[in-house]
């Protein structure tokens, strides 16, 4: 068995449009040790949900991967046809959708929609189905799981629908959880539950997760290691201490001092100006240069690498540190 | 396990607003027979009418094919309720025959067509691309021509008969339903329910018919109810240029024709045809939406 589950290596991914290629995932590298949570954090549109879709194979057409490797415990997924890769979701890797309104066929009980995974993936009978779903809705803390096994959606709470829906993609044990921003339409306390839940889940069963997030907080209170991503590049990286304590790139700080704080005094929050470059047009050196307080000549013209500061810190960035 | 059951504590709690048991069908057609009158009215109007067309030969004393000559082109009265025709047959015998191939007509055709046009429109919307393209305009080509036209053509071929306007109906109407199966299967492609079914991998086939069949399927209904008199009116206009069901056998659409020449001094003859077709075409048109918001798991909430 590998030590990672998830190695991603040099992903590109975009979408051909009539204006030709937007290039959304450029040259992504991600590692996710087995029982890991790893983040994703950026901006809407900065390609994070991209990365989530690439992995599962879900691009939403005309989206579709270009380049690099995503290797699943080993085995090489990019490449493969819709058909090979039914087998691996919902067994190998499943995913928590931002939505949970949405999530679930309106016109089906929950529990037959959870079942629907186990019936597919594994030799087991009808009734033993229904028994495992059950076990598995009042482990994620569904109270009479008999009861809303023959519920509706439209029945349940958002925090109730996200539960299920976190039940489901757990189902079969995947080795891979995708979360791509969980808990976005969820209120504070459920938000907290939800999360309390993922985390406590991968550590009983050491699964992996891929948390995807805006919400710095999130970020800080689940990761391992973190990755903030910027208009389709990874910009920064590094565990999750680390990076709250000494980041280093000037947009991660950028994502730092906008976070509204309980403990100072009461001020102007300060925001990144100006807005995410277009992708069809990006500037001819660092993506972020445009809005970027400490740009220098150099930034406009060069593209800068990632590089390590210190072991398991990366940052994309030629001024970093020097303030 | 203590921390669990913690959790289920706060859960409990957030459950209390909702509404406990989900319900079985037959409770949800009963709350909507309360809700909405007049999809039941319709409902009821439209079993006794398929009750009396099937057994008209035990309510009725009249035949409907040989008349008597002496009681030709008589008004309404208790013994003809809905008084006689031009050969002295009486109106609402010949109107409950008549029936049985008007309803058949309605339902069978439109049926036969939903099916097919189901069937290419769902393929194509979900697999896209080449397969998309090639029903779809097949569809067009289906849609350009003018349907009573061409369900004439079918009609000359094949010959006279109820089976023949069966298939000649069915052929020329699935391309509207494809169109709409079509469209309403590209919006349920994206839904984020239909992703999450592929993510934990499930079958193309189990999402088409799963997923996005029955959520078609408030669309669909309504598309039905509305095709169904189009389908009676189609059978008329065929009957009416000699293509259709030919005397002695009735059928709306026949009777209305015959009666157009007596307009002036026997107008029942044709009216009694026609309020029928109205009544019908009303009718599945109120049973259609009745059906709608009573299937719509959205609705059943309040």
């Amino acid at each position: 068995m590998d030590e990672m589950t998830l190695k991603i290596e040099h992903l590109c991914s975009g979408f051909f449009t009539e204006r030709g290629y937007v290039p959304a995932v450029d040259d992504v590298s991600l590692l996710i040790p087995r029982g890991h949570v790893v983040g994703i954090v950026g901006e809407s549109g900065c390609g994070k949900s991209m990365i989530a879709r690439s992995v599962m194979g879900l691009l939403k057409y005309p989206g579709r991967i270009t380049g690099g490797s995503i290797r699943l415990d080993g085995r090489e997924l990019t490449g493969l046809t819709d058909r090979e890769l039914q087998p691996i979701r919902g067994r190998e890797m499943a995913m928590i959708f931002q939505e949970p309104m949405t999530s679930l066929n309106p016109v089906i009980p929950v529990g037959k929609q959870m079942r629907e995974a186990l019936l597919l993936h594994e030799d087991i009978s009808r009734s033993a189905a229904k028994a495992e779903v059950i076990r598995m809705l009042s482990h994620v803390g569904v109270s009479e799981p008999e009861k809303r096994y023959n519920a509706y959606p439209h029945e349940l709470s958002g925090g109730l629908r996200q539960r299920v829906m976190i039940a489901m993609a757990m189902i079969c044990k995947p080795k891979l959880l995708i979360a791509d921003e969980p808990t976005t339409a969820l209120d504070v306390t459920i938000e907290a539950q939800i999360l309390r839940l993922i985390r406590d889940l991968s550590r009983e069963t050491g699964m992996s997760v891929l948390l995807i997030s805006h919400n710095l907080g999130v970020i800080a209170q689940m990761c391992d290691t973190v990755y903030v991503m910027y208009a389709g590049k990874i910009v920064e990286q590094a565990d999750a201490l680390t990076l709250f304590d000494s980041y280093a790139h000037p947009y991660t700080r950028g994502l730092m001092d906008s976070v509204v704080r309980l403990d100072a005094t009461p001020r102007r929050l300060p925001a990144i100006g100006g807005v995410v470059p277009n992708l069809l047009r990006l500037p001819a050196g660092c993506a972020f240069a445009p809005r970027c307080p400490h740009a220098v000549e150099r930034c406009q013209a060069e593209r800068p690498a990632l590089e390590e500061l210190s072991p398991g810190h990366w940052c994309r960035c030629f001024e970093r540190g020097r303030e | 396990m203590a921390l669990r059951k913690r959790k289920t504590d706060v859960i409990s709690a957030d459950l209390a607003s909702q509404i406990g048991e989900s319900e079985s069908m037959a409770v949800q057609l009963r709350r909507m027979a309360r809700k909405n009158k007049l999809a039941v009215a319709s409902a009821v109007f439209l079993v006794l009418l398929i009750f009396a067309a099937v057994f008209v030969p035990f309510l009725s004393p009249y035949d409907p094919v040989s008349g008597d000559a002496s009681i030709r082109l008589q008004a309404p009265s208790a013994a003809h309720w809905l008084g006689t025709d031009e050969m002295g047959r009486d109106v609402l015998t010949r109107l409950l025959y008549g029936a049985r191939i008007s309803l058949a007509v309605g339902v069978v055709p439109t049926l036969v067509s939903m099916i097919i046009g189901v069937a290419l429109g769902v393929i194509a919307g979900y697999a896209g691309g080449k397969t998309d393209y090639i029903i779809m305009r097949l569809a067009d080509v289906m849609l350009a021509f003018p349907s009573l036209l061409l369900a004439m053509v079918i009609m000359y071929t094949l010959g006279d008969g109820v089976m023949n306007i069966f298939l000649a109906l069915a052929l020329v109407g699935w391309a509207s339903v494809a169109r709409v199966a079509r469209s309403e299967t590209i919006s349920l492609k994206e839904t984020e329910y239909v992703q999450a079914a592929r993510s934990i991998g499930v079958r193309p086939a189990r999402i088409i018919l799963r997923h996005i069949l029955p959520n078609c399927l408030p669309a669909l209904i309504v598309l039905f109810t509305l095709n169904i008199p189009s389908a009676i009116l189609s059978e008329s206009s065929l009957s009416f240029l000699g293509v259709g069901v030919k005397l002695p056998n009735s059928s709306w659409g026949l009777m209305v024709n015959m009666g157009r020449q007596f307009l002036y001094n026997a107008p029942w003859i044709s009216l009694a045809p026609s309020a029928a077709i109205m009544l019908v075409v009303l009718s599945c048109n109120f049973l259609g939406d009745g059906l709608r918001d009573a299937l719509d798991p959205h609705l059943n909430n309040e």
